[in-house]
C-alpha cells in the first residue's frame, strides 16, 4: 500500500490537488487486489478487521442512504452505523456524497452494499487518501510502510509501535501492520510481472565486456555494480525501480574523467544522480539523456575511451591469421585451458565479491557469448584470444603443462573429484582433539566419529596453484631439488634432503609443489632403501609435510603407509620414533587409521611402548628408548580415533603398557598417553582396565598438572568412565573432587572446561561426591557456568546440577543462585542431549515447592510441556517425567494443565510411540494430570482408554509400573473401568502381580482395587486367578496397599456373595 | 697364532697395556684381539716388533672388503686420517685408534673425523673445489644435459649455503661442526666414511670372538 501505491500505480494530475488512477490494466488489477484483501480480512482475521482507524478515510461515494440497511440509522439522506468506537462516535457515517469509514469491516460492509460499484469505490477511496496507511495506523507509521525495506524487516516498526502505543489497541495494530506490509509486498510483485519484460542478460553481458575491457587493455579504471545483491529475476535494481525498468546501476570510472554513475534500464542508459546505495531517493533522477548502450554513452562521456576503442578496431580485423598459426600445438592449449578454466570456477566459489575487480584470465571462449552490438565492433575477438596466444608462448607455460601431465598420472583419482574448495587447510587436531561426550552414550560416539571421518574425507577436495605463472620461486627451487633426489647417489641425496628441510616444509605452497613435482613419490621409495640417512631425511620432510591433509591423503594413495610401518621395525631408534611420529600425523583420517591396522602398524606401535622400567632416571640410550615410546604413543593417539584400532590396542596388549607410561614424569610423554586412554575410554573395556589397573590414580594426580592439554585429557578421562560407580569411588578417594571444582575457574580454556564439568557430572552420580563437591562450593560455581557458555559445556554443567539436586539442600542453593531461571531459559534451546539434561534438572528442582513457584512464574511448565514435540524420544521421555514432579507440585495444576492449549491431546497422542520409556514416562504424567477430574475428562475425551488399554501387553516392569498407575488414575471418571475391562486390560495386569518388580505390584493393586469396582472386572479377575496373589500382597507392610489389595478382594467377594444371594433368590 | 712365543706373547701383552690406556672405546681384552687382527691382516708378514704397517692398497682392502667403501678418494681420506704421522703405512696403534673411532666414536670425534677425511688437502679447509671434487660423481649424467657440472656445482652451492655459516665460501671445522649438531645427517656430508651398523657389528664378531677362543 505504500510503496506500491505512491510509486507503482499509474497517477495522472487532474487539477493541482487532486489525482486520479488511470484507467490502466495494471491499476485495475491493483484495485482488484486491493478490493480482495478488504474483503478477506474481515473473514481471516477479524480482531483486525475491526480495529479503529486513527482517522476515517473519507471519500465521495456513489452510495445513498437507502442502500444502508440493517445495522445502520438512517436518516434524511445520512446514515450512520450501530457499531461505534469506545467513545460513541459511528465506525461509519455516510453524509452524501461523502463517506467516513474508520474500520475495515466497515468498509467491507460498505463495498459489498456497493456491489457492481465496488472497485469504483475503492478507486475513489484511495484517490481521495493518498497515505491511506497513516490515517489506519496513524501518523507514528506514515513512514513505516514507505520506507524501502518495509516488509523486510517487520520487527523494527513493531518495536516502534510497542514503544509508542501506550498499550491501548496496540496489539491489533501490531497485527495489523504485517498484514498491510505482506498487501503491500503482493502488489508490488504483481506490479512486477506485468511489467516483466526487463531482461536483465544483455546488461550483464555488456558489464562483463567492459570489466574485460577494465582489465586488459585498461581503457577503463574500474567497472562495478552499486549492489552485489542480484534479484531472482537477474536485476539489481530494487523491485519499485524495477517497475520503471531500471535494471541495475554501474559506477565505470574512465582513464581520464571522474566517475560516472549509470542507470541500466531497459529505455537504454543514462546517468543518474549518484545512486551509491540502495535507498538514496533523488539517485536516481535521470541527469543527462539516453544512449542506446554503455558503450556509447562511454564514448561520449570519455574522450579517451572514444580514442582507445578507435584504436582497438583494426587490431581485432588481424586476429583471424594470428590465431590459426597458433593452433599448430593444440594439444599444449588443451593443457593449458584446463588450470585456467579452474582457477576461474575457484575464484567464483571462493571470492565471489573480489571477483568483480579481479583480472580475469580466459580460457573458455564459449562463456562470452558476446552481443550483437558488441560483436559488430570486433572487441570480443581479440580479448578473447589474444590471451591464449600469448600464453602459450612463453616456456614457463610449457613446463607447467608439463607438470600437469604428470600430475594427471599420479593422481586421477584426486582429479575426478571436484576440485575446489574454499579452503583445505590442513588443520592438525593433535592438541586439540577432545570428544564430548554425551549422555546417550557410546552410540552417540560411534556416531559422531563416524561423522568426523566423512568430514575429513570431503576434505580430499583440493587447492590449485592459481596460475601456473604465480608459482612461487620455492616451487621450482622444490622441482630441481626433487630432480637430485631422483638422480643422486646416497651422498647427493642426503645433502639435497638437509637442504628441502631448510625450506618452510609448514607452509602449503611448499607442501603442494613437493607433491606436484612427483616428490612424494621419491621421498616414499627412499624409505625402502636400505640407507638409514636417506630414511631419516626423508621422515623428517615426510613429517613435517603431512601436517597438510591432502599430502596425507597423497601418502596413503602412494602406499607410504606401508613402508613407513616397515620402518617400524628397523633396529635404529632414531628412525623407529621417526616413523611412529609421520604415522601420527598421517593416521588423522579413517583411511590412514584403517591401513596402519591392516598392515599390522598398532601392534608394532604398542611393542614400541615397552621401554625401561624406571622412567625418573635415564641414561643417554634409555632416553631414546623413552623418545620412541612416546612417538609410539602419539601414532596410537591418532589410530585410537577408530574403533577397531581401540580393540586392535587392547588385544596387542597396550593398555598396561600405557598404564606404565602414565607414571612418567613428563608433560610430553604424558599427554599422548592420556590422550589415547581418553579416547579408547569410550570402550567398556578400556573403562574396566583403567579401572582395574589402577590409572585413576595417576589420571587424579595429573589433574593437578600445570599444563592445561594434559589436564583436558585427564578430566575427560575420568568424565568417561564415572560411569562406572567403582571408579567414581575411586576419583573420591584419590581426592580427585577438588582439583576438578578448581579446574572450573578456567572458563577461558572451554575444551577443558567441558572435560572438567563432564567429569564432575559422572563424579556426582554418587551423592558422596556430591557432598564432597559441596565442601568446596561446587554448585554455586556451575550455577553461574549455566549461562554464556558453548553448549558442550552447558550439556554437562547442566547434567551436574541434575545430579547435584539429589540433595534436597541443594535445590535450594541452586535458587538461591539464581540457577532456576537459567535453566528454564535453556528450556529453549535446540540441542537434544542439553535439553534432555535441562528438562532432568528442572524436573529435580520442580521436587522443591519453592523452586516449583519460581519455574511456574517463568512459564517453565510450557516450555517442557512443549519439549513433547522435539523429535527425540530421549527429549520426550525426559520433559514427561521432568513434568510429573511438576504437575505434583504446582499450585492449581488442573487450571494450568488446562491453560495449554492442546497440551492434553499431545500427551495422549505420545501413546502411540514405540520407545519405552517415553511410554513409560507418558503414563507417569497421565497419572498425575488425571487427579484432577477435569482434565482427567478431556484426556478420556481424546482416547486415553484404548490406548492405555493396548499397552498392557508389556513385559517392561518400568513401563508396567507406570501403566498400572495411569490405568489406576483414569479409572475414576465415567464408565472408563468398563471400558478398561471391555477393552481386556484387565487379565494381563493381573498378570503383572507375578512380576519380581515391587513396585509394579503396589501400582498395579491400585489398578485392580478400582477396576474392580465394576462386576465384570471382578468376574476377569477371578477367572485370571487374581485372589491368591492379593492375599499375599495384603500381607505387605505398606498399609494403603494392604487396603487396595483388600479393597479388591472384598469387591471380588461381594460380588460372588450378591451372585450366590441371587441364585438362591431366584432358587426359592 | 698358537704357535706364537712366549716372549711374543709378552711383547703383545705391553702392547695391550699401553695402548688400551690411549684408547677409550675398547677394553684391554678387545684391544688385545685387535691386535692379532691387526697381524692376520698383514699377513705373512707379520713380525713381532710391531714396526710393519698396513699400506695404502690393503687398507683400502679392509675398508672394501668389510665396509663396502668403493669411492678411492673417501678411502684416501679414511687412509690419511688413520695415518696420523703421514708416513703412508699405519701402524698398529693406529689401527687400533682409528677403528676406536671409525666403529665406536662419539659424534664429537665422527666429526672431527669426517672433517679430516674431507679435507683433501690439509689445509684444514673444505674447500668449494674439494666438495666438488667429492661430490662429481653424485649425480648420475643425463643424456639431455650440457654441462654436466653445472648441476654438482649447484649442488655444492646448497650446500655451501646450508653449511658455510660464516660466508666464506668454504667450510672451516667451525662451520662443520656447527652445521652437524644442526642436523646429524650432514656428519657424512661428502660421502660415505663411516660404517654402518650392520657391518660394525659383522666386524666386531669377526674380530673379537674369533680371535678371542685362541
Amino acid at each position: 500500500m505504500g510503496v506500491s501505491l505512491s510509486r507503482a500505480a499509474q497517477w495522472t494530475t487532474v487539477s493541482p490537488g487532486s489525482v486520479r488512477l488511470e484507467p490502466t490494466p495494471m491499476n485495475e488489477s491493483l484495485l482488484k487486489e486491493i478490493l480482495h484483501f478488504v474483503e478477506r480480512l474481515s473473514s481471516q482475521h477479524p480482531q483486525e478487521a475491526e480495529h479503529v482507524f486513527e482517522e476515517p478515510l473519507q471519500w465521495t461515494t456513489t452510495l445513498v442512504a437507502s442502500d444502508f440497511q440493517t445495522g445502520y440509522d438512517i436518516s434524511d439522506s445520512d446514515a450512520q452505523s450501530h457499531e461505534k468506537d469506545s467513545e460513541g462516535c459511528p465506525l461509519l457515517q455516510l453524509s452524501p456524497p461523502v463517506v467516513y469509514v474508520r474500520s475495515f469491516s466497515q468498509i467491507a460492509k460498505l463495498l459489498h452494499l456497493a456491489e457492481n460499484t465496488k472497485l469504483k469505490e475503492v478507486q475513489a477511496c484511495l484517490e481521495e487518501n493518498r497515505d491511506p496507511v497513516e490515517k489506519i495506523l496513524g501518523p507514528s507509521f506514515a513512514g513505516v510502510l514507505s520506507r524501502e525495506d518495509a516488509g523486510v524487516d517487520v520487527l523494527s516498526p513493531v518495536d516502534k509501535v510497542k514503544e509508542e502505543s501506550d498499550g491501548k489497541d496496540s496489539e491489533t495494530t501490531i497485527k495489523l501492520l504485517p498484514l498491510l506490509q505482506n498487501l503491500d509486498d503482493q502488489l508490488l510483485k504483481k506490479c512486477l510481472r506485468e511489467t516483466s519484460d526487463l531482461d536483465p542478460t544483455a546488461a550483464k553481458k555488456e558489464v562483463e565486456l567492459l570489466r574485460r575491457l577494465c582489465t586488459e587493455q585498461r581503457v577503463l579504471k574500474s567497472v562495478r555494480y552499486t549492489s552485489d545483491y542480484e534479484f531472482s529475476n537477474g536485476c539489481r535494481a530494487p523491485p519499485w525501480r524495477q517497475v520503471l525498468g531500471e535494471i541495475c546501476y554501474l559506477v565505470i570510472e574512465p582513464c581520464d574523467t571522474e566517475a560516472l554513475y549509470i542507470t541500466y534500464s531497459t529505455a537504454g542508459v543514462f546517468l543518474n544522480g549518484r545512486v551509491k546505495e540502495e535507498g538514496e531517493e533523488d539517485g536516481y533522477e535521470r541527469r543527462s539523456d539516453v544512449y542506446k548502450d554503455l558503450l556509447t554513452l562511454l564514448k561520449s562521456r570519455s574522450p579517451q575511451f572514444a580514442e582507445n576503442m578507435k584504436e582497438q578496431d583494426p587490431a581485432a580485423q588481424e586476429l583471424p591469421s594470428t590465431q590459426q598459426i597458433q593452433h599448430v600445438e593444440p594439444v599444449d592449449v588443451k593443457e593449458q585451458g584446463q588450470p585456467q578454466r579452474s582457477y576461474q570456477q575457484q575464484e567464483k566459489n571462493v571470492h565471489e565479491k573480489r571477483r568483480q575487480h579481479t583480472p580475469r584470465k580466459t580460457g573458455g571462449r564459449r562463456k562470452y557469448e558476446p552481443c550483437s552490438r558488441w560483436r559488430d565492433l570486433r572487441l570480443i575477438a581479440p580479448c578473447g584470444k589474444a590471451e591464449e596466444k600469448k600464453s602459450s608462448k612463453s616456456s614457463a607455460e610449457k613446463k607447467s603443462s608439463e607438470i600437469q601431465k604428470k600430475k594427471s598420472a599420479a593422481g586421477a583419482k584426486s582429479k575426478t573429484k571436484s576440485e575446489f574448495s574454499a579452503s583445505s587447510l590442513p588443520v592438525l587436531r593433535l592438541s586439540s582433539q577432545i570428544k564430548i561426550k554425551t549422555p546417550a552414550g557410546a552410540m552417540q560416539d560411534a556416531y559422531s566419529e563416524s561423522s568426523s571421518e566423512s568430514e575429513e574425507e570431503e576434505e580430499q577436495l583440493e587447492r590449485r596453484p592459481e596460475s601456473n605463472t604465480d608459482l612461487p620461486s620455492e616451487y621450482w627451487q622444490i622441482q630441481k631439488l626433487v630432480k637430485y633426489l631422483k638422480e643422486g647417489d646416497q651422498t647427493a641425496t642426503v645433502l639435497t634432503l638437509c637442504a628441502m628441510m631448510d625450506l618452510n616444509l609448514m607452509q602449503e605452497t611448499c607442501q603442494m609443489a613437493i607433491r606436484d613435482v612427483g616428490g612424494l613419490e621419491v621421498l616414499l621409495n627412499l624409505l625402502d632403501t636400505s640407507e638409514v640417512r636417506c630414511k631419516i631425511g626423508s621422515l623428517k620432510i615426510l613429517r613435517k609435510i603431512s601436517h597438510n591433509m591432502q599430502i596425507r591423503q597423497a601418502i596413503v594413495d602412494l602406499g607410504g603407509l606401508q613402508s613407513i610401518v616397515k620402518i617400524l621395525d628397523s633396529p635404529v631408534k632414531d628412525l623407529k620414533a621417526l616413523a611412529a611420529e609421520t604415522i601420527a600425523y598421517v593416521a588423522q583420517f579413517h583411511r590412514a587409521r584403517r591401513t596402519v591396522r591392516q598392515c599390522g602398524g598398532i601392534q608394532k606401535l604398542v611393542k614400541l611402548l615397552d621401554c625401561v622400567p624406571d622412567l625418573a632416571n635415564l641414561t643417554a640410550d634409555q632416553e631414546k628408548e623413552v623418545e620412541v615410546a612416546r612417538c609410539g604413543a602419539l601414532a596410537l593417539w591418532s589410530c585410537s580415533k577408530s574403533t577397531k584400532n581401540k580393540t586392535a590396542i587392547r588385544k596387542a596388549e597396550g593398555i598396561p603398557l600405557l598404564g606404565h607410561l602414565l607414571k612418567s614424569p613428563h608433560e610430553n610423554m604424558l599427554i599422548p598417553v592420556v590422550g589415547t586412554l581418553q579416547e579408547c575410554a569410550s570402550e567398556e573395556s578400556y573403562r574396566m582396565a583403567i579401572q582395574s589397573l589402577g590409572m585413576i590414580k595417576d589420571l587424579v594426580k595429573n589433574l593437578n598438572s600445570d599444563n592445561e592439554e594434559l589436564q583436558m585429557h585427564c578430566a575427560s578421562a575420568i568424565f568417561k568412565c564415572a560411569e562406572d560407580k567403582q571408579t567414581r569411588d575411586l576419583v573420591r578417594r584419590y581426592k580427585g573432587l577438588q582439583p576438578l571444582v578448581s579446574l572450573l575457574s578456567k572458563a577461558d580454556n572451554k575444551q577443558l572446561l567441558a572435560a572438567a564439568t563432564g567429569a564432575i557430572w559422572k563424579c556426582s552420580i554418587s551423592v558422596e561426591n556430591v557432598a564432597k563437591f559441596q565442601e568446596y562450593k561446587a554448585l554455586e560455581t556451575l550455577v553461574r557456568l549455566l549461562t554464556d557458555q558453548p553448549e558442550e559445556v552447558l550439556v554437562n554443567v547442566v547434567g551436574a546440577v541434575g545430579e547435584f539436586s539429589q540433595i534436597p539442600a541443594n535445590k535450594a542453593i541452586i535458587r538461591k543462585s539464581g540457577g532456576i531461571k537459567s535453566l528454564v531459559n535453556l528450556l529453549t534451546g535446540t540441542n537434544q542431549a542439553l535439553l534432555v539434561n535441562v528438562t532432568k534438572a528442572v524436573g529435580a528442582c520442580a521436587t522443591d515447592m519453592d523452586n516449583m513457584v519460581i519455574i511456574d512464574q517463568l512459564d517453565g511448565v510450557r516450555l517442557v510441556w512443549s519439549l513433547l514435540k522435539n523429535p527425540s524420544a530421549d527429549v520426550q521421555s525426559s520433559a514427561a517425567w521432568a513434568l510429573c514432579p511438576c504437575i505434583e507440585n504446582a499450585k492449581d495444576a488442573g487450571e494450568m494443565v488446562r491453560s495449554l492449549v492442546g497440551g492434553l491431546e499431545l500427551i495422549v497422542n505420545l501413546l502411540k510411540s514405540t520407545n519405552s520409556e517415553v511410554l513409560a514416562s507418558i503414563c507417569s504424567a497421565i497419572a498425575k494430570i488425571a487427579k484432577d477430574r477435569e482434565n482427567l475428562a478431556v484426556l478420556t475425551d481424546h482416547g486415553v482408554v484404548p490406548l492405555l488399554a493396548k499397552l498392557t501387553d508389556t513385559t517392561d516392569d518400568k513401563l508396567r509400573h507406570h501403566l498400572a498407575e495411569a490405568v489406576g488414575r483414569c479409572c475414576m471418571w465415567g464408565s472408563n473401568k468398563v471400558s478398561f475391562g471391555d477393552a481386556g486390560a484387565v487379565t494381563p495386569l493381573v498378570r503383572y502381580l507375578s512380576s519380581k518388580d515391587t513396585a509394579v505390584h503396589q501400582s498395579t493393586v491400585m489398578a485392580l482395587y478400582q477396576l474392580s469396582k465394576d462386576p465384570n472386572n471382578c468376574i476377569s479377575m477371578h477367572r485370571s486367578g487374581v485372589v491368591k496373589p492379593l492375599i499375599g500382597i495384603m500381607g505387605s507392610e505398606d498399609e494403603t496397599l494392604q487396603e487396595a489389595a483388600a479393597g479388591c478382594v472384598r469387591n471380588i467377594r461381594l460380588l460372588a456373595q450378591a451372585n450366590r444371594e441371587d441364585r438362591l433368590f431366584c432358587r426359592q | 697364532m698358537s704357535e706364537m712365543s712366549a716372549v711374543n706373547r709378552k711383547l703383545v701383552q705391553a702392547l695391550v697395556e699401553t695402548i688400551s690406556k690411549q684408547v677409550e672405546h675398547f677394553s684391554k681384552a678387545e684391544v688385545e684381539c685387535l691386535i692379532r687382527g691387526f697381524n692376520s691382516l698383514l699377513g705373512e708378514r707379520a713380525v713381532p716388533d710391531h714396526t710393519a704397517g698396513l699400506d695404502r692398497g690393503r687398507f683400502r682392502s679392509v675398508l672394501h672388503n668389510w665396509f663396502g667403501m668403493t669411492d678411492y678418494m673417501i678411502m684416501d681420506g679414511v687412509f690419511r686420517t688413520f695415518d696420523k704421522d703421514n708416513d703412508n703405512s699405519i701402524s698398529v696403534k693406529e689401527w687400533i685408534k682409528g677403528l676406536s673411532v671409525f666403529l665406536r666414536g662419539s659424534l664429537d670425534e665422527k666429526i672431527k673425523y669426517c672433517f679430516h677425511v674431507y679435507d683433501l688437502n690439509g689445509d684444514n679447509y673444505i674447500s668449494r673445489e674439494e666438495m666438488f671434487q667429492m661430490l662429481k660423481n653424485s649425480l648420475s649424467r643425463q643424456p639431455t644435459e650440457e654441462d654436466p657440472d653445472e648441476r654438482i656445482k649447484d649442488l655444492v652451492e646448497i650446500t655451501l649455503k646450508k653449511m658455510d655459516h660464516d660466508h666464506d665460501g668454504r667450510l672451516s671445522f667451525d662451520d662443520f661442526e656447527k652445521a652437524v649438531r644442526e642436523e646429524n645427517l650432514l656428519l657424512e656430508a661428502f660421502g660415505t666414511c663411516l660404517p654402518d651398523t650392520t657391518s660394525i657389528e659383522t666386524f666386531e664378531r669377526h674380530v673379537f670372538e674369533e680371535h678371542q677362543d685362541h
